[in-house]
């Protein structure tokens, strides 16, 4: 009792301030409450749950030989101790995610986003990064494709390398349209985030040539330099004949992010992706924790509503219920599929003992939670008719304060013209309207609490566009890297097919796959920035759906394993999660397909396209019949896109079904782990 | 003081997937003495090559 005493306290206020955030309405609920909720739930989640999985249901043995033992080679393989090996860890799966989807599920009120960030990372996310982690782990460290060809069947294997594929390029139009929308006729913002390619190139040679392997030196300079392009970025924009230049339509932004991706991914890595990735790391880490005591002190109270009218599923900033669409608009933050790409990558070998993984696995998920749930406050301490009027497609809300001050009142958040103009005057921007993404509403929100802190008012200009600069960076770096990965995934698929197409077997084959890659994503992104509902409206779901399902592929993998080890009455601990999963992602997918309702159902959009064609009309923001036609194409491909998925996840289903059947009807333990008496391969 | 320094500057590397070249040394004079070791410069090199060079190095949430 003594011992369990404290964690029984924890666990009561935790779910008390849950309860109470569940019940107290009014103007003056704090941000505070939100956090603390969340911070004790995850504590006693990671002391119980955690450690039941790791002890009772997984059979963690610290006395095992890992990986990094096992074949310790002082670079890939390496025993890392835990401190250190948690920040790596946390450094790869924290990135634009777990930022962006509360933001966009703010639109519904603070609640359902949080109560299904804490109870989906506590019973799903976690637990599937943990388990990836695990299995990797007694496997020298093997990928997940890998893993799911080893315990599931070759076909499975290459249906779960396809799927993560088109995974990827998902993820990578809808990050690339974030940064559009951010910086869109936004020359400051522009302007900054310009200024660190040749910053970024500068410090590659400095890395490369003057003083090799200083990245602490070279990126406090970096840094000075980036302040200093946030502090003059407003002089250029301000500049009749610098400000034009960096001012961009959509579409010139969409076309000049594509050149980059394309040029980019095929630069040496040292010379601009990997310094940048120093830069938006530290950036990242730097903003993440001053958001957090940021928020611990100035205790800002909550403006938007614990519950909004659009639980219905009428919203603005994306359509759908809260079932099934909460749960794939909060992907990262609660469970992401794309951790188990990570999970089964660097960490697992250099992971020193079995017994650090619920920390490395289970604990990062859960920092990984935190993380969105500050989003979610960031964007909920705003006026909440600013943050309808900044997310709401320019369809719904018009272009101009007076319009969308009318129509987001109409929408019952009573705002002024004046309150919108100001914002964007106090932000120094031209406007903020139709911004969405989360990106732009976060920034909002982080200059917010950081001006409280430091500088005041006058310093929310500069806060706003760091905010910008931190984000937009770190999905640059998402985007140039992911092409790079997403080269390998699809040289590994052709070369499946055509051997001479792998990895390492000339430039045609790597500049053809590349080539490939950018212009699947730049297809997606240049559907997403000339949709006139906005485009995040469009592709976000379908980010989440692919995303989630990927996490149900991970977490069926996962399961089979449990079989396979003959630990199939502790399987619940997996196949609850994989449940819920399938059933949101199944359902999410079929609505998004059939559902009768145009702003939800792709073909019910197509039809209502059609029909209007076929009688000569325009339909809603379309401007010519060459947009009429492409909105058609568009709503056919996004459907098809969703039964690819719906596909996917049904046939890895099939294969996990038989391996968990033919796992039972075996007499003893099945799995392919490494023995844990091999000695270590020298 | 000095010793959290040291953490933090460990962890720092870590998170850009830098590896550890004093742990490198280590492993080469436990287990393979005599053999030629990298220099700094050369072994930074290796890891940048190693991080951004496979299939695995997406990240995005």
């Amino acid at each position: 009792m003594k011992q369990h005493g404290p964690w029984i306290a924890l666990a009561l206020a935790g779910l008390g301030a849950l309860a109470n955030l569940a019940v107290m309405r009014g103007e003056n609920v704090n941000a505070l409450w939100l956090v603390f909720a969340a911070v004790s739930c995850f504590l006693v989640a990671y002391r119980y749950y955690a450690l039941y999985i790791a002890h009772v249901v997984l059979g963690i043995d610290g006395t095992r030989p890992t990986p990094a033992v096992r074949r310790a080679d002082g670079l890939d393989y390496v025993a890392t101790d835990r401190v250190v090996l948690f920040g790596h860890h946390f450094a790869a799966i924290a990135g634009a995610g777990p930022l962006v989807g509360p933001v966009l599920a703010a639109q519904m009120g603070y609640l359902p986003g949080t109560l299904w960030i804490v109870f989906g990372v506590v019973l799903a996310g976690a637990v599937q990064d943990f388990m990836v982690l695990f299995i990797s782990m007694r496997r020298d460290g093997k990928s997940l494709g890998e893993l799911v060809r080893l315990e599931m069947g070759n076909a499975a294997g290459t249906i779960a390398l396809f799927g993560t594929f088109m995974i990827m390029v998902i993820v990578l139009a809808v990050l690339a349209l974030i940064v559009v929308k951010a910086l869109a006729e936004s020359p400051w913002g522009l302007f900054t985030v310009a200024a660190t390619v040749p910053l970024a190139l500068f410090m590659g040679l400095y890395t490369r040539f003057v003083r090799p392997g200083r990245v602490g030196e070279v990126s406090i300079l970096g840094l000075i330099g980036l302040f200093a392009a946030i502090v003059y970025g407003q002089q250029i924009a301000a500049s009749p004949v610098w400000g034009p230049i960096f001012t961009l339509t959509p579409v010139q932004l969409c076309w000049v992010l594509i050149g980059y991706g394309a040029v980019a991914s095929v630069l040496p890595v040292w010379l601009l992706l990997a310094p940048r990735d120093y830069l938006s790391t530290f950036l990242k880490i730097g903003a993440i924790a001053a958001l957090a005591v940021g928020i611990a002190i100035t205790a800002p109270p909550l403006r938007m509503p614990a519950l909004t009218a659009f639980v219905a599923g009428n919203g603005p900033v994306w359509a759908g219920g809260l079932f099934p669409f909460l749960f794939i608009t909060i992907a990262c933050g609660a469970v992401s599929g794309f951790h188990a790409l990570i999970s089964s990558g660097t960490t697992p070998k250099l992971i020193a003992t079995e017994d650090d993984a619920p920390m490395i696995g289970y604990g990062a998920m859960l920092m990984e939670a935190f993380v969105a749930i500050m989003a979610l406050v960031g964007a909920s301490i705003i006026d909440p008719g600013v943050y309808f009027a900044m997310n709401s497609p320019a369809a719904v809300v018009g272009t101009d304060p007076a319009h969308a001050a009318v129509a987001v009142s109409a929408m019952g958040f009573a705002v002024t013209p004046d309150t919108i103009a100001h914002v964007a005057r106090e932000v120094g921007e031209k406007t903020i309207i139709s911004r969405a993404g989360g990106a732009p509403t976060l920034a909002v929100g982080m200059a917010e609490i950081f001006s409280h802190l430091f500088g005041g008012a006058a310093m929310k200009a500069f806060w706003y566009h760091f905010a910008i600069l931190f984000e937009a960076l770190f999905i640059l770096t998402a985007v140039d890297a992911g092409t790079r990965a997403g080269r390998f995934m699809l040289q590994d698929l052709i070369g499946l097919a055509v051997p001479s197409f792998r990895a390492g077997k000339g430039a045609l084959p790597s500049l053809v796959c590349t080539g490939l890659c950018v212009a699947a994503w730049g297809f997606f992104l240049y559907q997403g920035v000339t949709d006139p509902m906005g485009g995040v409206n469009t592709l976000w779901p379908v980010f989440g759906i692919s995303n989630q399902m990927l996490a149900a592929v991970a977490l069926m993998l996962s399961s089979v394993v449990l079989f396979r080890m003959k630990q199939q009455r502790h399987a619940w601990v997996t196949l609850l999660p994989t449940a819920w999963l399938l059933i949101c992602t199944v359902s999410a997918g079929v609505l998004k397909i059939a559902s009768a309702d145009p702003r939800v159902g792709f073909l019910a959009h197509a039809g209502k396209v059609k029909a209007a064609l076929d009688r000569g009309e325009l339909l809603g923001p379309a401007k010519s019949m060459a947009q009429m036609h492409q909105m058609l194409v568009n709503d056919r491909i996004d459907a098809g896109l969703c039964a690819l998925f719906l596909a996917v996840v049904a046939s890895v289903l099939v294969f996990a079904i038989r391996a968990c059947f033919q796992a039972v009807a075996f007499d003893r333990p099945s799995v392919h782990e490494i023995p844990d008496t091999l000695v270590p391969a020298e | 003081m000095k010793r959290a320094l040291v953490l933090m500057r460990r962890i720092a590397r870590a998170m850009l997937g830098l590896g550890d070249y004093e742990a490198y040394c280590r492993h080469m004079a436990d287990h393979h003495a005599g053999a030629p070791v990298m220099t700094r410069a050369q072994f930074f090199r290796n890891r940048q090559d190693a991080r951004y060079g496979g299939a695995g190095t997406g990240k995005c949430c």
